[in-house]
Formats: structure tokens, sequence, C-alpha cells
């Protein structure tokens, strides 16, 4: 049996106040707490207002190629846009990328140090539109999850070779020192 | 390293299609801290007063509060601040809602814009990019409207954007700068229609810094754990949440501010009221990183969603007599051409008066309707488009009062400084209202009142329980609070201490970026409020860096005030314009009024004719103000002024 970690969102008691997105950047930021910017919180609020949507997303890890799932749903009468319940951080979008280093932004449920007994963006919901949730499921326990630089650094390689990503990081290297 | 702010300010030249990127001084920010103050220090040093508001020379400055952008829970708001067309003076307004944040991760604490583009255009801004964009395709578009298309056209659906509708366009007034669910009122939506800047729309990525990081995470999350735990007594807007709406409409008055009804709002009507609410509400929402969510948003069949923020869920209703459906109608319609909720109703009631006392006739208004519902929804279109009469209205009642004449003056009434008035008709002469009434600069009472409770609480053992966990006092406040007899005024001297206490608080908020519903507006009921002159400067001092502890936060905080005080004196304010509207009192006390005033003066360091003194600048580091001044021949050297005839 492996225990699977997962955060229920109800998209109806979302209110748009982005106080996910404030405290996940916040506690993975480095040094910790230097900085609160959205654009690297691993969990976002997909709204607008105008045409009340508002869907929080927690990042689900890096996708390497376009996928085809593409299609606009339309719910109690709103229309979602393509990719909006879509947890993935892939190349056709800027969402869930660390606009600093551009290394693809995964949510790790707050079991970073040091762990956390809740994810911090459940906690720190009030409009409880996240819940977290623990389930058992048939299978092997996950291996430890490769962490965000070696899964940014496999689409690179992927992407360009590892010899190129390799002489790109002499060259930086060097301009550094 | 620059720490909460980011150290720059966009400069936008509308005319020339210039764009730069300047670097603050950070001293500044110790005087000023940041939002409205250091954008009154813009204005002081590059706007003259004898530059006309629609003159290319005039600024539009949206500023970022110093705290926006950190983690302290609710500091949201964006200052809006330029010289307006309607009052010949400084003019502010404040938003919420998202858009300020957003700036600041671009990477700028203000974006000050210059003068006037000859086509409509919009700015958008993502981190460095800055470009000044076509908008003929979003003339005439509906803020909402506008918004939507232009995240649509940007793909970009975390662009935040702050736009005016077709009353902005058309230099109205009243006009506003909507961003979703909140907007900034008080004669800046006219300005940004002058200078043909449709919109700004704002998308930003970058760190902003913090001074002591983990110790001011600790106290932004025990703060936002005590501010929604206690939401419901003393923090947010009741508005809308509530449904039975005693209240406002037994206190506040109906049609062109005319007649009080104290009878009107029966029990059953807070489940017939609610229902009409329930029936279209959306949902709450939120302006960032708050805990709160004051917003409702609504939607009614055939028009645009809309949101509506605080007492303008009433204001159209009750100038109009109307009922609840037809004041959500009515901000459907005036949202989208982005219209203050506030000062409009009170334009649309004096029209209605004019027309029923025939100085506007059936020649000013062919086909007028008989109900005055559509009578308002008549008047809007005409006013949007300034058609007809229209234009005159459009420039508020005030103005209008005079433009259309015949005896029109008489029905302008609630206007103070030519701006138009929360619709009160009360009877004593209430003494700390007098004075922020008369004296404010904020234009509207909501942005002057707040800390000191309006009433005491009769029960004196209670009064005492209160007092003693009263944080957000002064000493010297607890003193007159626990001394002061129902039905009674407070002294001349509490009174005189009140007004500048509640003034002041507001003058901190919006320099760094906090929401008054958390903090200076909410005092007055009787709660106690989450952000106080006591506990702000830890907010401040952890994540900005700067020094500063309540004596020098109310030191900076007036020093704006005042400097402000002065802009408008350079613009000739004066003592003589200092009045509340005309009859909102029944009973006036001219002898009190004038020791009022002239004590309040005294204790501002102002002179006999409502200007800072030569004395009382040098003692808050504006020297240059006073020479300024002087030099004009508005101050002598010796702290007298000169008689003369005031013009503003
Ligand atoms: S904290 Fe909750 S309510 Fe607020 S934006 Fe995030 S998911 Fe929505
Ligand atoms: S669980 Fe933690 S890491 Fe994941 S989105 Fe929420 S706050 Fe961020
Ligand atoms: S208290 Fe209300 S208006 Fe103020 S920031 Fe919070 S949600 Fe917005």
């Amino acid at each position: 049996m492996k225990k699977v970690k997962t955060i229920k969102v109800d998209i109806d008691k979302c209110n748009g106040c982005r106080a996910c997105e404030m405290i996940c950047s916040a506690f993975h930021a480095t040094p910790k707490y230097s900085s609160n910017n959205p654009e690297k919180s691993k969990i976002r609020v997909l709204f607008d207002p105008i045409k009340d949507i508002y869907v929080p997303v927690y990042a689900g890890g890096y996708t390497e190629a376009e996928c085809n799932g593409w299609d606009i749903y339309t719910i109690d009468g709103k229309e979602y846009d393509e990719c909006a319940f879509c947890r993935a951080s892939c190349p056709s979008r800027d969402l869930f990328t660390d606009p600093d280093s551009g290394l693809p932004l995964q949510c790790d449920m707050c079991l970073d140090d040091p762990p956390q007994d809740e994810p911090l963006c459940v906690k720190w919901c009030h409009a409880d539109a996240l819940t977290y949730e623990e389930r058992e499921e048939e299978g092997e326990e996950a291996k430890k999850k490769p962490d965000e630089m070696e899964v940014g650094l496999q689409s690179l390689v992927k992407n360009h070779g590892a010899k190129k990503v390799m002489e790109s990081l002499a060259k930086l290297k060097q301009e550094k020192d | 390293m620059r720490y909460a702010e980011t150290g720059y300010n966009l400069e936008i030249d509308l005319s020339r299609g210039n764009i730069e990127r300047v670097a603050t001084d950070p001293r500044d920010s110790e005087l000023y801290l940041g939002g409205q103050g250091t954008a009154a220090k813009i204005l002081w040093d590059r706007v003259g007063p004898e530059v006309d508001p629609f003159s290319e020379d005039n600024l539009l400055i949206f500023s970022a509060g110093l705290l926006q952008g950190t983690p302290v829970p609710s500091a949201n708001r964006t200052s809006v601040d330029t010289f307006s067309a309607q009052t010949g003076l400084y003019s502010h307004s404040l938003f919420g809602g998202f858009f300020g944040p957003e700036m600041k991760h671009a990477g700028y604490d203000k974006i000050i814009l210059r003068g006037k583009s000859p086509k409509l255009v919009y700015l958008y801004i993502h981190n460095d990019v800055v470009e000044i964009r076509d908008a003929s395709h979003l003339a005439g578009k509906g803020t909402m409207d506008t918004a939507e298309i232009l995240k649509k056209e940007l793909r970009d659906s975390k662009v935040q954007i702050a736009a005016i509708g077709l009353a902005g366009e058309n230099r109205v007034y009243m006009a506003a700068i909507e961003h979703y669910n909140s907007s900034a009122s008080r004669g800046v939506g006219h300005i940004m229609g002058d200078k043909g800047l449709k919109a700004i729309a704002v998308r930003g990525t970058k760190d902003i810094n913090i001074a002591k990081p983990e110790e001011l995470h600790k106290l932004c999350m025990d703060k936002y754990t005590e501010i929604y735990d206690k939401r419901v007594k003393y923090a947010g807007d009741v508005l809308t949440h509530e449904n039975n709406e005693t209240f406002h409409t037994n206190s506040f008055a109906w049609g062109n501010a005319r007649e009080r009804r104290k009878d009107f709002w029966k029990p059953e009507m807070t489940a017939e009221w609610g229902k009409v609410t329930e029936d279209h509400l959306l949902r709450h929402s939120a302006c960032y990183n708050c805990p709160l969510d004051c917003h409702a948003s609504i939607t009614y069949p055939g028009r645009r969603t809309f949101f509506y923020k605080c007492y303008s869920k009433l204001t159209y209703a009750m100038a109009a007599y109307k009922d609840l459906h037809f004041n959500y109608d009515m901000i459907a319609v005036t949202q989208e051409y982005g219209l203050d909720g506030f000062s409009t109703p009170q334009v649309l009631a004096f029209a209605c008066e004019l027309y029923e006392a025939g100085i506007l006739t059936d020649k000013d208004l062919p086909d007028f309707p008989k109900d005055t519902g559509e009578r308002f929804f008549y008047l809007v279109e005409k006013i949007v488009r300034r058609e007809g009469v229209g234009d005159a209205l459009a420039n508020g009642v005030y103005r209008a009062a005079r433009q259309i004449g015949n005896g029109a003056e008489a029905y302008d009434h609630n206007t103070t400084k030519k701006f138009e008035q929360l619709p009160l008709k009360l009877g004593n002469l209430n003494y700390p209202f007098f004075l922020m009434y008369a004296t404010g600069e904020k234009m509207c009472i909501t942005q002057i009142e707040g800390a000191f409770p309006q009433d005491p609480i009769r029960d004196i053992e209670k009064r005492k329980a209160f007092v003693e966990g009263w944080e957000a006092a002064p000493e010297r406040f607890k003193k007159w609070y626990l001394e002061w007899e129902p039905r009674t005024q407070p002294s001349i001297e509490a009174s005189v201490n009140i007004a500048d206490w509640n003034e002041t608080g507001h003058y901190v908020d919006d320099s760094i970026g906090m929401c008054a519903y958390v903090s200076s507006f909410r005092g007055q009921f009787g709660g106690r409020i989450p952000y106080h002159m006591y506990n702000l400067p830890d907010f401040i001092s952890l994540a900005s860096g700067i020094d500063i502890d309540t004596d020098k936060l109310w030191e900076a905080a007036t020093r704006s005030r005042t400097l402000i005080r002065a802009i408008n004196n350079r613009r000739g304010l004066r003592r003589v314009d200092e009045k509340p509207p005309g009859d909102h009192w029944k009973y006036r006390d001219a002898a009190v009024e004038k020791q009022l005033l002239d004590e309040y003066y005294k204790f501002k360091g102002w002179t006999e004719d409502a200007i800072p003194t030569k004395e009382k600048l040098a003692e808050l580091g504006l020297d240059f103000v006073a020479e300024d001044l002087i030099n004009r021949g508005i101050l002598t050297d010796n702290a007298d002024t000169p008689v003369k005839e005031p013009s503003a």
C-alpha cells in the first residue's frame, strides 16, 4: 500500500484572496520568507472576477511536451479556458515556471525543510476552498521524488542534450568566477 | 538594498511617448513613507498652482503603498493622486484589489503619467517591458469589457487591469477608475480620460525584498489569524454581509440629501432585500492577501457582472427613493460607464429636483420619463456622453448649478469645496464631524473619520472595560471617552484632538497602502481594530528597514497632511472655503464653529487663515514649503498672513 497525499479543491468556496500564493511562495523562498512572490508559488489561483471564475491549481510537476488534451469546458454556464484545470508545468504556458531560473515549480505538499503537518496553503485558506487528504492506495510506496533542480535539469537534458547543458553550466560558472 | 519598495518609479510622458524608469530617493520614503505621502511630494515639486488640471503638465500618479507586496495582511490599497478640474484642488482616491502588488512585482512603486496622448491608448507593463499601445478598439467600451478584451488579447490571465469607461473618456467629473471589485473615484477618472489613457495593464514577476523576513512573517501570520477570527466585530465592510439596512436607510438622507425616513425600514425587509442579494449573488470576494471578503459580485440578467462595495449598495436607491433591486441594476450600468457610486446619485437626484422645480424643463430633457428610476437611467446616458444638459451635470452639482443658473444654485446644498458629500440631515452640530467636514482634504468623510467612537457606550462599567484594553488610543483619548456624557458634544479641546487623530490614521494608511476597513476607518464603531499607530511601526520597520516608532509615524503622517494643505493653499484654499455642507445640521452655532476652527488651526500649527505656519513647516522639515509660500506672498515671514481674497 502507498500513501497518496492530495489537496481537494472546492472552486465555489475560493474568494480569490491569494493567501495560498502568499504563504507558499514565502515558505519556499530562499532564504525562507525572504520574499513572497506569487509567481514563485506552487499554487496559483487562476481567476477572472468578471466571469466569476476562481480556480486554485497546485503545481503537479513538469511535463515534457505540450499535451493534446486541450479543451474548453463550460460548467454552470461559465466557460473555463483551455488548460484551466491542468496542474502541469508545461512548455506551452508560463504557469509554474520560476521567473528567475526558468525551472519548473512543483508542489511538495510542504514536506520540505522543515516538513509541515499540513500543507500551508490549506492551513491559511480560511475560505476552506482547499482540503488536505491522505488516502491509501494499492501499489508500491513511491521512490523519493527527484527535487526541483533535478526535474528541471532532466528536462533541459532531454531538450538540449547533456553535453550542451554541461557546457552552458561551465560557461555560467566561468562568468560568475 | 531597498526593502518593501522597489526604489523605482515609472515615468511616462503620454504627449511624447517617452518612458523612463527612475530611481527614487530613499530619504523620501523615510519622510513620507510612500503611497499618497510620496505622491504629494511629487505633486508639490512638479505641479505648480498655475497648472490647469486639464493641462499636459498635470500629473496622474498611481502609487503602491509602502507595504504593498509584502506579507502584511490587507495592505493592498493603491493611491491615485492628481489635480481635479471639479475642485481645482488636489485630488486623491484609493483602490484595493490586486493592482498595486502586481505593479510592485513588476518593479515599480509608482506610475507617474504626464502629458496627453493624441489618441486613446493603454499602458502595458510586463516587468521591464513597458509600452504605450493603441486603444482605439477600446473607445467607448465599458470598464469590465475593457479588462476582459485586454486579458484576452494579451493572452495573460494574470495581468491586472485598471480602466476608465465612457464617463472617464468624456471627462465626466464623477468618473472613476475601475479595477474589478475596487475603484478610485473623487476626481481621478476624468484626468485619466483627459490624458487619453483608457487603461493600465500590469504584470509583474519580480521579488520584493523584506528587511527582516522571518520576524515579519511571524507577525503577519498572527495578524492574519487575528483579523480572520475577529472579522465579524472588528474589521471589514459589514454592508456586504448584512441584509438589515436599518442603519443606512435611517441615518442617511434620501433624494437630493433631503429627507430622513426613520420609519422606512421594516423588520420583514431584511429577508426581502436579503433575497434580492441572494438571488443574484455570485460570491463574496477578497482583495490581495486579506483574510476578509468584503466584496460581493452580483449578476443581473442582461447586465455585466458587477461588484458592490460599501454604501454604494444603497446610494442610488436612496437618491431615487427606490429599492435594492433598482440599486443593483443601476450599479451594473454605472460600473461599466465608470461612474462613482457616491457622487453620481447626488447629481442625478439634484437634476430630478431641478426638473420638478421647473428650472430644467422638457426642452432640456426631452421625453423625460415620469418614474424617478427611469429618470436616473435617462440622465446617466446624457451625462456619460455630455449630451445636452448632461454636459453641465457631468461637472458635478456645484458647477452644474452655476452653469444652469436660474435659481439652481439653491439646490446645491450638499457640497463642500465643490465636491458632493454623503447625504446627511441631522439635528445638532457634531463638533468633531464639523471639523472633519470643514477641513478635510480627502473630500469624502469616509476617508477622514474613523478612530474615535461616534458615541459613548452608555453603561459606564462597560465603557471602562472597553477603555481598559483600548490599545489603539493614546492616553488622552481614554480620558475624554470616559468623561463623555451621552447626547453631549466632546469639549472643544477633545473635538480638536479627535478630528486630528481620525484624519491622521488615514494619512498613515494611505501611505503604507493599508485598507482602512482593518485600520483607520473601523474604530468609530466602538470595536478593537487590527492595525493602529501603536502596532504599525513594527510592521513598517520589519518590512522596510525604516527605523520608526509611534511618534515618528504620527509625524510622517502629519508631514504629508501638512504638505497637502500647503499644496491646496497654493491653489487658493483658505479658511473661507472650510465649511460643512449647507444644511447638514439643522442647528448651527456660529460662535462655537468659529471657536472650533480657531482652536483646530492653532492645534495644527496653521494660521487663522488655514495655512501652515513657517514654524510648523520648519518643525516638519518642510522649510522649502515655507519658503515657497513666503515667496508667493501666501505666508509672511513673521508667520502672519496677509489679508488676501481667497480664490479656491
Ligand atoms: S487561500 Fe483559499 S480562498 Fe484564498 S485564493 Fe487561495 S484557495 Fe482561494
Ligand atoms: S502544499 Fe505547500 S508546496 Fe504545495 S502548493 Fe500548498 S503551500 Fe505550496
Ligand atoms: S478588509 Fe475588505 S476591502 Fe479591505 S482589503 Fe480586506 S477584503 Fe478588501
